[in-house]
């Protein structure tokens, strides 16, 4: 077994430089130049400042912007640092509500959503994916029907036409790639972003 | 369920059995030490780390010496990767500040990786700094991945050998796995990953003001160069808490479908090695189709229970399937295929909260690990698990014509059957050993999350995640405590060692053996009555083991939830 000892300790030494610091730092280097968007976290500028990332849904409330999904990340309790407190989209702290099929906590809150929803829209029904927290409480998407649902609300919101918006969306709606693969959505950033320029014209 | 669904589902089957034969024809020309197209590269690497260790790449070993190389440089690995989390705070690359790991999750997470498991007790971004994911966690990801190879490897010598004392060397497989398959594919893998918007930086977390006026602090880090090696590897520990829901571990359609693929390409070239080895590809196939049924029979009830969506829910006029823990991106389909191929494989990344799945699209996952993850499997852990059950499988069939069983020209013997029953027996008395103990004391009632059975559901699906050396989780249970980082732990080390030792006696006990030629009363093991045989012994074998745990569990919830009852408070 001793003579075992010399390999192991090498190859533990070695091994651990190639695949756990050359690996990871060679190809932060390759991918900063050649995506070096990406490999920063694809952040959105406006007006030169980072306002968030493509990819990471941002919390939405006010009537005036599409909402996205219901989120259940939390953070650290400000008054006590033991205990957590709903923090919509921390994005520093991925999480889903890990509730269960015969939750009733779950069944409660989706009531609730729901009611909510539909006094916003009664013509259309409530697409599931705006009540249902999303995996990592960072979705960045929403279906489409969820967009258009919520087209009348933004609508009345801003003063614009119905008509205008559901074009504005129908824009962004992204399809399957190659019509094969994944679901269509709508990134609600992207969408918002649209909005504004929207209104400033 | 819809057309789309389905053709999203065979684009993947196709996709993986396109690559069995090419893969697979590398890696044997890896493992039989031949030379490759990446040899004028690799090989001056090879010979230096060989020189340095003072390896004979000539020299094999005995299958004791062979387990001892193995076991030795998993404890140096341990020791080192829990050396590192527990000072991360007086080392460099940590720019979010992140403390030291407390000693049991340090135990927890050291254990976890060093046995494939990568069993999240932690949340990565407000956990670990770059420093531990990169040293520790992408690089024991790597010697996890390519020690489960290795052992596979060794397993197939055994049955491709006649009459031999050794299985192959230890370091050399190591080595050559790591150097000429994991690294070159990474290396390409993470740019891919980058090009889909997976982040590659040390920069630190960025604080951003939101549209609406929010504040935002955006976790980032050396993210692709691990999402690679955790899925071609199948270790499935997200770099972030949320793991591949993350949309920065997992940001597209095209981003998901690879990294799908990439999860059971290994794992499926790895029969074809087995065939091409033992010098016959059918047997290979047959391997691979009873797999494939398998896995087939674990998507369909997967999809539809998802799509179905759940019976409380549905009540409140809710159509579109059941979206809890899903991302809109993915929707139904993706997520009901990678927690099929993340539990069959043992990966345990997740695209959607097993948790909030439906009972019975819950259950599949449950079931996968239970039988051993050997649909697929690990790398090189599902081969050598199949060939448990294969062992199993003929020592059956014997039983029944009345002959001596043989298998690839080997009598199957008293020795082999009596190995491979006990690791098969190792993985129920991990799994429900400790479930049973944990739903009777304080320290583990208080995991649970969900009220009712789905709360014995998440204790259930803890143990058996860990045994089966997966990773995913039911992800409600408080598991980062002492009980559970220990129990937990505990069984990840048995459901590795105690599986891996005895497939290697196996395998040193059968290349001692004369390969005997097949005569006319020889039982074919490449058609579908092997194939059919093999399921069988997989299915009872779990099914009857396993039974009476899921029906306190998922069975019992799904026929509640049928009946529209609900646990908890509701409050």
């Amino acid at each position: 077994m001793l003579t075992q000892l010399r390999p192991a300790f090498v190859l533990i030494v070695a091994l651990t430089g190639i695949t756990g610091l050359a690996y990871p730092l060679a190809m932060t280097g390759i991918a900063g130049l050649v995506f070096s968007s990406q490999a920063a976290g694809s952040i959105v500028l406006r007006d030169g400042k980072p306002i968030g990332s493509a990819l990471i849904g941002q919390s939405f409330t006010s009537a005036r912007y599409f909402q996205g999904r219901p989120s259940a990340t939390s953070a650290a309790d400000p008054a006590d640092a033991a205990k957590t407190v709903p923090a919509p989209y921390n994005a520093g702290n991925s999480a889903g509500s890990n509730l269960g099929p015969t939750s009733a906590d779950l069944a409660t809150r989706v009531k609730a959503d729901l009611d909510a929803r539909q006094v916003e829209n009664p013509e259309l029904p409530v697409p599931v994916d705006l009540v249902t927290a999303s995996g990592s409480g960072l979705d960045p998407d929403i279906s489409p029907e969820a967009a258009l649902f919520q087209v009348s609300r933004v609508a009345t919101a801003r003063a614009l036409p119905e008509a205008r918006l559901r074009a504005l969306v129908e824009s962004k709606i992204e399809g399957r790639l190659l019509g094969v693969l994944g679901e269509p959505r709508v990134n609600v950033l992207a969408l918002n972003l649209a909005l504004d320029d929207l209104g400033s014209r | 369920m819809t057309f789309n669904g389905w053709f999203q589902i065979a684009l993947f089957g196709a996709v993986v059995l396109a690559l069995v034969k090419p893969l697979g024809g590398y890696m044997t020309r890896v493992f039989t030490g031949e030379r490759t197209l990446l040899s004028p590269l690799v090989e001056p690497v090879e010979r230096g780390l060989y020189r340095f260790a003072g390896i004979d790449r000539d020299q094999e070993q005995h299958w004791l010496a062979y387990a001892g190389a193995m076991l030795l440089f998993h404890a140096f690995g341990f020791l080192v990767l829990y050396a590192l989390l527990r000072v991360q705070d007086l080392l460099p690359f940590n720019p979010a500040g992140q403390a030291a790991v407390a000693p049991d999750l340090a135990f927890n997470i050291a254990a976890s990786f060093v046995t494939n498991t990568n069993w999240q007790s932690y949340g990565g971004e407000t956990t670990l700094s770059y420093l531990s994911q990169m040293l520790g966690l992408t690089h024991q990801n790597f010697l996890s991945a390519a020690t489960g190879i290795a052992l596979s490897i060794a397993l197939v010598r055994g049955f491709s050998r006649a009459s031999a004392k050794t299985v192959g060397s230890f370091w050399v497989d190591l080595t050559r796995t790591t150097l000429y398959l994991l690294l070159p594919l990474c290396i390409v893998y993470t740019l891919f990953l980058v090009s889909q918007g997976i982040p590659q930086t040390l920069g630190p977390y960025l604080d951003v003001t939101t549209l609406e006026g929010g504040r935002q602090t955006l976790a980032l880090g050396p993210v692709a160069s691990q999402v690679a090696i955790k899925m071609l590897g199948t270790n499935g520990g997200g770099f972030f808490n949320a793991n591949a829901a993350h949309p920065f571990e997992n940001p597209t359609a095209l981003s998901n479908f690879v990294q799908m693929v990439s999860i059971f390409a290994i794992g499926a070239a790895l029969t074809n090695v087995f065939g091409r080895m033992v010098g016959d590809d059918r047997q290979g196939w047959a391997i691979l189709g009873a797999m494939g049924a398998l896995f087939l029979t674990g998507i369909a009830v997967v999809y539809a229970a998802e799509s179905a969506g759940s019976p409380v829910l549905n009540a409140l006029h809710l159509s579109g399937g059941n979206m809890e823990g899903k991302e809109v991106r993915f929707g139904i389909v993706a997520s009901a295929l990678f927690a099929v191929v993340t539990t069959a494989a043992s990966c345990g990344a997740v695209n959607a909260m097993h948790d909030s799945f439906t009972a019975l699209g819950g259950m599949i996952p449950l079931i996968n690990m239970e039988l051993g993850e050997v649909i697929v499997g690990g790398v090189g852990a599902g081969l050598y698990g199949m060939l448990v059950f294969v062992i199993v499988t003929i020592f059956v069939a014997g039983l029944m014509v009345g002959r001596t069983p043989e298998y690839l020209g080997k009598k199957i013997e008293g020795r082999e059957v009596k190995m491979a029953m006990l690791a098969i027996l190792c993985l129920p008395l991990m799994m429900l050993g400790f479930t049973a103990l944990a739903t009777v004391v304080a320290a583990g009632l208080a995991g649970p999350a969900n009220a009712g059975p789905h709360g014995f559901s998440e204790i259930l699906y803890a143990y058996t995640s860990a045994a089966a050396n997966n990773g995913s989780a039911f992800g409600g249970l408080t598991a980062n405590t002492a009980f559970y980082n220990t129990t937990l732990a505990i069984g990840m080390l048995f459901g590795r060692f105690f599986v891996i030792v005895p497939a290697l006696a196996i395998a040193g006990s059968l290349a001692a053996k004369k390969t005997l030629p097949a005569s006319a009363g020889t039982f074919p093991t490449h058609g579908g009555l092997f194939v059919g045989l093999l399921v069988g012994v997989i299915l009872i074998v779990g099914g009857l083991t396993f039974f009476p745990a899921l029906a306190l569990g998922p069975i019992v919830e799904h026929l509640a939830g049928a009946a529209g009852q609900t646990f908890g408070t509701g409050g």
